[in-house]
């Protein structure tokens, strides 16, 4: 299997996050790596920076990996997470500027074919241009 | 002249304790123009940093001031969490070959600067930027010692009051539009609350 670009959906509620992960499955497939995350440390509405990381290395590619957020907070603390990668990792994560669910389905796709990162992120951010 | 690890100390139990204490306050201003979170998530992590008090009060300043920002990262659950966590880790960034109070501008402003990048945010766009600019002139206009710590007192209580009637551009206020105006910003807010707790506790130590 050839590399694609990992999505991370991040959502301040994790049944957002989840709906979101299970749409691109449904529509995209399998051969993209999707993980998600939402909600904060205490499992209340909110994104936590540990669980970003996490999600980040687990569908970590040499391609790269494009994130998805909804509601400020999310953006910011995406950015933050990004920024505590190991160094190598840091410059091949973006946030794209995209609505989360559109935004996570298109990038799928464009990563599926086996588009670079941003290629990916300039699908996505499309729909924010329209 | 640095800064003796019980001064640090107090100063950091101070500020947690009078955010913990505030909690309230801050999520009915943030219900009223935000998501109503900001109370539960500045709790959160200032009692993350409480646990580690004495861990922290035996580091070096700068390295102290970085496990806090760290520590608020990883806990808070908000957009507040990177901003405040991003002013501390700067700050110790700054601190690491400098001394307090002698470069407190530098180290001060260094957190500011960071805050001011990781929100995209300048001042009067009704945020904790509104309180922590108007501090850092205070600090460059004054030498160390007389009346400077009233002053930063009271440059940061004005100054987040004077949010109330700016309209919010930045941050989940600035859906509302003009509504957003009549309100203070919860933010500007924790930041005077912050300061306060650290103006009261080197009043009583000096």
């Amino acid at each position: 299997m050839t590399d694609t670009v990992g999505i991370v959906i991040v959502s301040h509620s994790k049944d957002i996050a989840k709906g979101t992960a299970d749409m691109v499955r449904q529509m995209v497939g399998s051969e993209v790596k999707v993980a998600f995350c939402g909600g904060n440390p205490d499992g209340g509405l909110g994104t936590n920076v540990p669980l970003i990381i996490e999600a980040i290395n687990k569908v970590w590619s040499p391609k790269g990996v494009a994130i998805l957020v909804d509601l400020g907070g999310a953006e910011t603390n995406s950015e933050m997470a990004v920024e505590m990668l190991q160094p190598d990792r840091r410059d091949r994560v973006v946030v794209c500027n995209a609505p989360i669910v559109e935004g996570a389905v298109m990038a799928a796709t464009e990563a599926a074919g086996g588009s670079s990162l941003e290629q990916v992120r300039a699908v996505a951010e499309e729909l924010s241009a329209a | 002249m640095s800064l003796a690890p019980e001064t640090l100390k107090s100063l950091v139990k101070a500020a947690a304790e009078q955010v913990i204490a505030k909690s309230a306050e801050l999520t009915a201003l943030d219900q009223a123009i935000g998501d109503g979170d900001h109370g539960a998530n500045m709790k959160r992590g200032f009692e993350a940093v409480l646990g580690k008090l004495d861990a922290i009060s035996a580091l070096p300043p700068a390295e102290a001031l970085k496990t806090i920002g760290k520590t608020l990262v990883m806990t808070v659950g908000g957009a507040s969490g990177p901003l405040y966590g991003s002013f501390f880790l700067a700050a110790g960034d700054a601190l690491a070959n400098k001394e307090l109070p002698a470069d407190l501008v530098d180290v001060f402003g260094s957190g500011v600067k960071a805050v001011s990048s990781r929100g995209r945010s300048q001042a009067g766009e009704k945020t904790m930027l509104d309180v922590l600019f108007p501090v850092l002139e205070t600090l460059q206009s004054g030498a160390i010692g007389t009346g400077l710590i009233a002053r930063v007192r009271t440059t940061a209580r004005e100054a987040a009051a004077r949010t109330a009637p700016m309209r919010a551009t930045k941050g989940r206020a600035s859906y509302l539009g003009e509504r957003s105006i009549g309100h203070v910003d919860p933010g500007a807010r924790s930041s005077c609350v912050l300061l306060d707790a650290v103006c009261d506790t080197l009043e009583a130590r000096s």
